[in-house]
């Protein structure tokens, strides 16, 4: 079995480095923590201007803070209907 | 001056209990007055690991609420005289800490030891907080396996914003790793999270790297820190970790696979 193994290990690159690529994005993403604790409310304003002139449905609208150095980003995601 | 240390983790069943008995151990052997000290109210497990468990009269929580004086709660370890356990209450919750009720008993215990240790349950809440909240050094405990690295992430957050030295304003708490089951074979085979790989995500200094081993087992079966086990790989690894917690600059070992003959590689083994 030792000998069978040590040539299937060639072609299997293990699942080390997926545990660290998913860790990597997951700490990160913990460390920004939840964002400002307006997000919730401004998302629902800005639901409602945009509702008066485009029918948009309420999950259709994300609005997230990222940062990137010492700069935040704050990113505005709405996904307008089908013409 | 008495240090106090905390060992922590946020995720359970990483080893805290296991460091924090074998560095407590390792500590008194290099003849330092130690105490060690168990949050985990409700779940008590540090007498156990310890060997102890019989002779626990009176405990932490008796001790802050005023029903017994440290002095009647603390238990002489049988082995080494300079070591003593304080045993967590098993029949209250973790409401009966309280920071005021913590601060005063190790003050008082700050008194007559040079290092207190303080073992923390696991998760994040009030026995959690309390135990590194007065603490000068942590032991971060950590397995090379995701929910781990994530926990501990959380955990060094906590550390560096919600402890004593965060709120006055001191100089931070002294954060260290400490892996443990560790195993260099899978690690070889890419199945398992390298040290270089944790110590990426976490930024922690290394203190230590313990091998998995059997020998961790059976010491908690017999009531005897492992770090007592100096024929196998874990206990040595202790002592190595104690000696570079006290200055002492330790290569680390038990890192790389142990080498096979050529009849072993084919075989198996």
């Amino acid at each position: 079995m030792a000998l069978l193994d040590f040539f299937k290990q060639k072609r299997n690159t293990g699942s080390a480095s997926l545990a660290k690529e998913r860790l990597q994005i997951l700490v990160a993403h913990d460390r920004a923590g939840p964002g400002p604790s307006y997000l919730p409310q401004l998302q629902r304003d800005l639901l409602q201007v945009i509702r008066k002139y485009v029918a948009v449905d309420p999950d259709a609208i994300s609005v997230q803070v990222e940062h990137e150095g010492n700069q935040e980003i704050l990113e505005l995601n709405i996904v307008l209907p089908e013409a | 001056m008495a240090r106090i240390i905390v060992v922590t983790s946020g995720k359970g069943g990483v080893g805290k209990t296991t460091t924090s008995a074998a560095f407590a151990m390792g500590l008194a052997e290099r003849g330092h007055r130690t105490v060690v000290i168990d949050f985990d109210v409700g779940l008590r497990n540090l007498d156990l690991v310890m060997g102890c468990e019989r002779r626990v009269v009176f405990d932490f929580v008796n001790v802050i609420q005023g029903e017994a004086r440290l002095g009647q709660a603390l238990i002489k370890d049988k082995r080494n005289p300079k070591l003593f356990i304080l045993a967590a209450s098993q029949t209250r919750d973790k409401d009966a800490l309280s920071v005021e009720g913590v601060g005063k008993v190790l003050e008082e215990l700050a008194q007559d030891f040079d290092y207190i240790v303080c073992d923390s349950p696991a998760g994040i809440e009030k026995g959690a907080t309390l135990a590194m909240y007065f603490a000068d050094d942590a032991i971060v405990v950590t397995n090379p396996e995701v929910s781990s690295v994530r926990d501990s992430d959380r955990m060094i957050g906590i550390l560096s914003s919600k402890s004593r030295r965060a709120e006055q304003n001191l100089e931070p708490i002294n954060e260290r790793l400490l892996v443990t089951r560790y195993s260099p074979e899978r690690v070889a085979r890419g199945e398992m999270l390298s040290l270089e790989d944790v110590r990426e995500i976490l930024a922690l200094d290394l203190l230590g790297v313990i091998p998995e081993s059997g020998s961790v087992l059976n010491a908690s079966n017999s009531g005897v820190p492992v770090i007592l086990d100096q024929e196998s790989n874990a206990g040595q690894a202790y002592s190595d970790m104690v000696d570079r917690y006290l200055g002492g600059e330790l290569p680390h070992r038990f890192i790389t696979p142990e080498k096979k003959g050529l009849l072993g590689r084919l075989f198996g083994g």
